[in-house]
């Protein structure tokens, strides 16, 4: 996509090079700094968002029928313990095989059958809800491997800009125990990334703020 | 069955983090709303892997034709000024990009949304719902047809009106792009009191404002605004490999 323009500065990367040495500098170097342009500034979606964004097929990162699929529910509440009802709640995630239908991943676009990946959905009755499938695992970066999960965004009136958080499984216990993300944080702050096995998939509540507040992070 | 990958080596871009005193702010406090639910901890810095650096395929399948033109609804034309929104989807690098999914929402020329929230005395326009979507061109060109949007008062403090704006929402090609915002139109009398506006720090405020274009104006049809969209860029030096998270 990037190479629909030339740019001599983009250098494709060697994809069976070695680490490389640090160069010392961090940051964004010298050679693109002029190029740089200031990014877009983030506004809530307001509490009209239903009108632009709603999808008749929102919900379904997998297909209805594909098998293995589930579904993954759970509320968003805010400091006051309300539920939020006007919410939109968006998830990416690999699919089973830990592969992305997405040409960004190196390994090369995936696809696994009935498998979008991404789904949205609104709070609108208490609850979203995103049809998908188990994430399988992916390489760390640092030769371990990464447990599970699906990335989540909740945007809504009061956010000016959306948050993240990610939802691991809870029955994962041995691929929790070891993933990076998970170890880095405080013990009991864990608890509130894990998704929690239910009738029909798992359930997470999104806790803005409060004792609960789940971790969210700065991508 | 979980599958696994174990292939090492492979490069990844590593996005740039924005600049704090460039980035609006989850909470702010003149926007009531953001009290109860703007989390109030500080967020935890989460290293690029792939599952951030990946993003959905959206384009042309969630289009439909008509959809690049907000004037024409339910068989008949909106009232209100009727205007050209165009511009450029760019990442931060000045690469366009292409194929990306926008979608765009706004109120009727009375400042009226169509939504059951809305419900202040101002007329709903049956030529107009206030929906647009369009996939960028190759270049990371956009545009549709609209007409202005209204100002409408919000309850946020007494006398409170939004300046009017456009909602947009991007995707670019990785997760950690994905961008919800709105575009405002130039030298608005409304900003001083909008704490929505007045939110985004003062030195990326003008990145929220369009610009009139009077090259793409058009005699006895439409004015024109021009607004670029600049997404994250990422780190393309090929020298510079990060061992927190630029290889997985
Ligand atoms: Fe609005």
């Amino acid at each position: 996509m990037s190479g629909s323009v030339p740019d001599p500065l983009d250098v494709p990367p060697d994809p069976a090079g070695p680490l490389q040495p640090r160069s010392g500098r961090r940051g964004s170097g010298f050679l693109t700094e002029p190029l740089r342009l200031g990014t877009t500034p983030s506004a809530t979606v307001g509490p009209y968002l239903a009108i632009g964004l709603t999808w008749a097929d929102g919900a379904w990162a997998a297909a209805e029928g594909t098998p293995g699929g589930f579904w993954l529910r759970g509320r968003v509440l805010d400091g006051a313990g309300d539920v939020v009802t006007d919410a939109m709640v968006e998830t990416w995630q690999a699919d089973p095989d830990g592969r992305f239908p997405s040409p960004e991943d190196p390994r090369g676009p995936s696809s696994y059958p009935g498998f979008r990946g991404y789904a949205r959905a609104s709070t609108l009755s208490g609850e979203f809800a995103v049809h998908t499938l188990r994430p399988g695992r992916l390489p760390d970066g640092r030769g371990g491997l990464q447990a599970p999960h699906v990335d989540v965004s909740v945007f809504a009136r009061g956010l000016l800009d959306r948050v993240v958080t990610r939802v691991y499984l809870a029955d994962e216990t041995e691929a929790n125990a070891e993933d990076a993300v998970l170890r880095s944080l405080p013990e009991d702050r864990r608890a509130t990334l894990l998704a929690t096995p239910a009738e029909d998939g798992y359930r997470f509540d999104v806790h803005l703020q409060g004792d609960r507040e789940t971790v969210f992070f700065a991508v | 069955m979980t599958g696994t990958t174990s292939e090492r080596g492979l490069r990844l871009p590593r996005y740039l983090r924005e600049d704090a005193a460039q980035r609006t702010p989850v909470g702010f406090p003149g926007y009531r709303s953001t009290a109860l639910r703007a989390p109030l901890r500080t967020p935890v810095d989460l290293p690029h892997r792939l599952t951030e650096v990946t993003g959905p395929v959206l384009g042309e399948d969630r289009v439909r034709p008509g959809d690049a033109d907000l004037t024409l609804r339910n068989g008949g034309e909106a009232i209100g000024q009727r205007i050209l929104v165009h511009g450029r989807v760019l990442d931060s690098d000045g690469r366009p990009v292409p194929g990306a999914l926008v979608e765009v929402w706004q109120a009727n020329a009375a400042g009226r949304y169509r939504h059951v929230v809305d419900n202040w005395p101002a007329p709903l326009d049956p030529h107009f719902d206030g929906l647009g979507r369009v996939v960028t061109d190759s270049l990371g060109r956009y545009e549709f047809l609209t007409v202005k949007p209204g100002a409408y008062p919000w309850s946020n403090h007494h006398n409170a009106w939004r300046p009017a704006h456009i909602h947009f929402s991007l995707f670019g090609r990785a997760f950690t792009q994905r961008l919800v915002t709105q575009m405002y139109f130039p030298d608005d009398p409304l900003f001083g009191q909008d704490p929505i506006y007045n939110s985004i720090p003062a030195a990326a405020r003008h990145r929220a404002v369009s610009r009139f274009s009077l090259e793409r104006t058009q005699d006895d049809w439409a004015l024109a605004f021009e607004w670029d969209v600049v997404l994250r860029g990422s780190e393309q030096t090929p020298f510079e490999t990060d061992d927190d998270g630029d290889v997985a």
